[in-house]
């Protein structure tokens, strides 16, 4: 890959309350103003990768025991998250958690809590103009919103903070095709017109192959796969576990049916 | 009927202070999920700083008086910094006991400086304050109260509603990790709260003070009485401890003014009984939100 990183995770390893190995020497890198996706089943770390970035890691008791991860020369493995967030990283969590008794455009404003202080009309302009169904919802309770409009709200309150690097989970869950298919075009445009650079964690391998230009799979607390999203989207193997599309398209023999060996190597 | 009217006028003064007292309560629960066991302690030293600046130092009333209020916010964020920051993460029975120990502590401390005698402030109200209408009379303090009670409940819920700090706050105490995915600076809401719980304190022992006399064990025990307006309106809503203040105030007078003044002190504990009997999560607890 070529130069200019921006986020680069070096071996790292992650325990949680001391004893439970979530990550096993995980190293990746994010180049400035790209998209890179990690892909993986349940349980397989990416959300313990994005936590250890975010600094989320710790008040779960979660603790970088090795390596490094380094965000334009700053060393931040086991940084609070005020400090993470402050040097322009910030973490869209799993599940869209809104502040449900705070208005939608209260929680935007939320978002502009890494510069307390500092003008914020111009980013709320800016989180409208992406996500326009927030501006008809933008005085009722978040509680009340519907799932999609949930998902635009979170990104939004993210996006309040003029981050460098936004850190995506799942964005996709429990969501509509035809919305996925729209946050995901949305985040393309964030990605292109405001420069950010995305990390971004699915289950929905395909959307997220793409938009992303390169991409990374985990299974495991490891890192078993990684390429151009164009070279993922090609790879039997991921055609096969996280696509759904059969290696050949013709009936199986035998020996690919068993797809569990194959995938054993990886483990 | 003017004895009506003049009862009305003192039980919402002192709901207000009820409800501001309570506020503070509420935004440390709401925040930290912390019962603040200390609030009487912290009533009573806002009352005996009062009493220091304006007696002993012989202060002028408002600069003694804006001074206890400063004085008060920063013992709040030292409560914060120095107690209850090391217990982060221990478990929430142990806050809780920590936060006795601090009411002991506190009650000890004032009774060994100032005993167990009864003090009072010097009659520093204005008389034009005294309120009359016709053949109503209310007394300067209930006016005093009522004017600074509104003016502290309109303040506050501006900052809640408006200003950036106040949404932050609210939204630590709504949603935590999501709050600090964001950047919000947890540690600083909490002290925040300590010290806007610990001034609001001290603003309602100066004026318990003025209408009872101060005592060590009074003004303390008084604070005892925000759990009856917590529980009343809902441990974890702002809207519900200001109307459950109000309505605690309101009672404590009618009671004292119609039925008989030895039951006025009895019956706030009969409500929270009652309430506890009939809806645990008080009148105006949030209602959970649940998409269908």
């Amino acid at each position: 890959m070529e130069d200019n990183i921006l986020l680069k995770i070096n071996n790292i390893s992650v325990v949680y309350s001391d004893v439970i190995q979530i990550l096993k020497a995980v190293s990746l890198d994010i180049p400035e103003g790209q998209i890179v996706s990690l892909l993986g089943s349940n349980g397989a770390g990416k959300t313990t990768t994005l936590k250890a970035v975010s600094g989320i890691l710790k008040p779960e008791n979660g603790k970088v025991t090795e390596g490094t991860i380094n965000y334009e020369g700053h060393n931040i493995q086991n940084s609070s998250p005020e400090r993470v967030t402050r040097l322009g990283i910030i973490q869209v969590m799993e599940g869209r958690q809104p502040f449900k008794y705070l208005t939608v455009e209260e929680n935007l404003r939320v978002g502009t809590a890494t510069r307390w202080g500092k003008p914020y009309k111009k980013d709320l302009e800016m989180v409208y103009h992406y996500f326009a169904p927030l501006v008809y919802r933008k005085h009722s309770l978040a509680g009340y919103c519907s799932g999609g409009e949930l998902q635009m709200l979170v990104m939004g309150r993210a996006l309040m903070a003029q981050p460098r690097l936004l850190l995506l989970d799942e964005p996709s869950l429990g969501l509509a095709p035809m919305l996925v298919k729209e946050i995901f075009e949305i985040v393309k445009r964030i990605n292109k017109e405001q420069r950010t650079t995305l990390m971004l964690v699915e289950q929905n391998a395909n959307m997220a192959l793409q938009i992303a230009n390169f991409g990374y799979v985990m299974e495991n607390g490891k890192i078993v796969l990684e390429g151009d999203a164009k070279d993922l989207r090609e790879n039997p193997d991921v055609k096969e576990f996280y696509l759904g599309v059969a290696a050949t398209g013709a009936i199986k023999t035998y020996k690919d049916v068993k797809s569990y060996k194959r995938r054993k190597r990886w483990l | 009927m003017e004895f009506f009217f003049q009862i009305l006028i003192n039980g919402l003064s002192i709901g207000f202070l009820y409800a501001l007292t309570a506020l503070g309560f509420v935004m440390i629960f709401k925040s930290s999920s912390v019962l603040n066991f200390a609030h009487g302690g912290l009533m009573a030293i806002g009352a005996f700083l009062f009493l220091v600046l304006s007696v002993w130092a012989r202060l002028p009333i408002w600069l003694a008086f804006i001074l206890t209020l400063a004085g008060s916010f920063s013992l709040g964020f030292i409560i914060e910094r120095f107690f209850l920051r090391p217990l982060i993460g221990e478990a929430l029975i142990e806050v809780i006991m920590l936060t006795l120990g601090l009411f002991i502590m506190f009650r000890g401390l004032l009774l060994f400086i100032f005993g167990g005698d009864i003090y009072s402030y010097p009659d520093f109200l204005p008389p034009a304050l005294t309120f009359h209408w016709g053949p109503i009379e209310v007394a300067g303090v209930y006016v005093a109260t009522f004017i600074i009670g509104l003016i502290f409940l309109g303040l506050f819920g501006f900052f809640f509603k408006y200003s950036s700090q106040g949404i932050y706050m609210r939204s630590v105490a709504d949603n935590q990790p999501a709050a600090m995915a964001l950047g919000v600076h947890v540690r600083r809401v909490f002290a925040l709260s300590w010290a806007i719980a610990a001034l609001v304190c001290a603003m309602s022992g100066i004026v318990l003070g003025i209408i009872n006399g101060i005592n060590v064990h009074e003004v303390s025990d008084l604070g005892i009485k925000v759990f009856p307006v917590v529980i009343l309106g809902g441990l974890d809503s702002i809207g519900g401890a200001i109307l459950g203040g109000i309505i605690i105030g309101l009672l404590e007078t009618f009671t004292g003014g119609y039925i008989s003044s030895g039951l006025r002190e009895v019956v706030p504990y009969i409500v929270l009984i009652i309430i506890l009997l009939i809806k645990p999560y008080g009148l105006f607890g949030l209602v959970e939100i649940e998409r269908v």
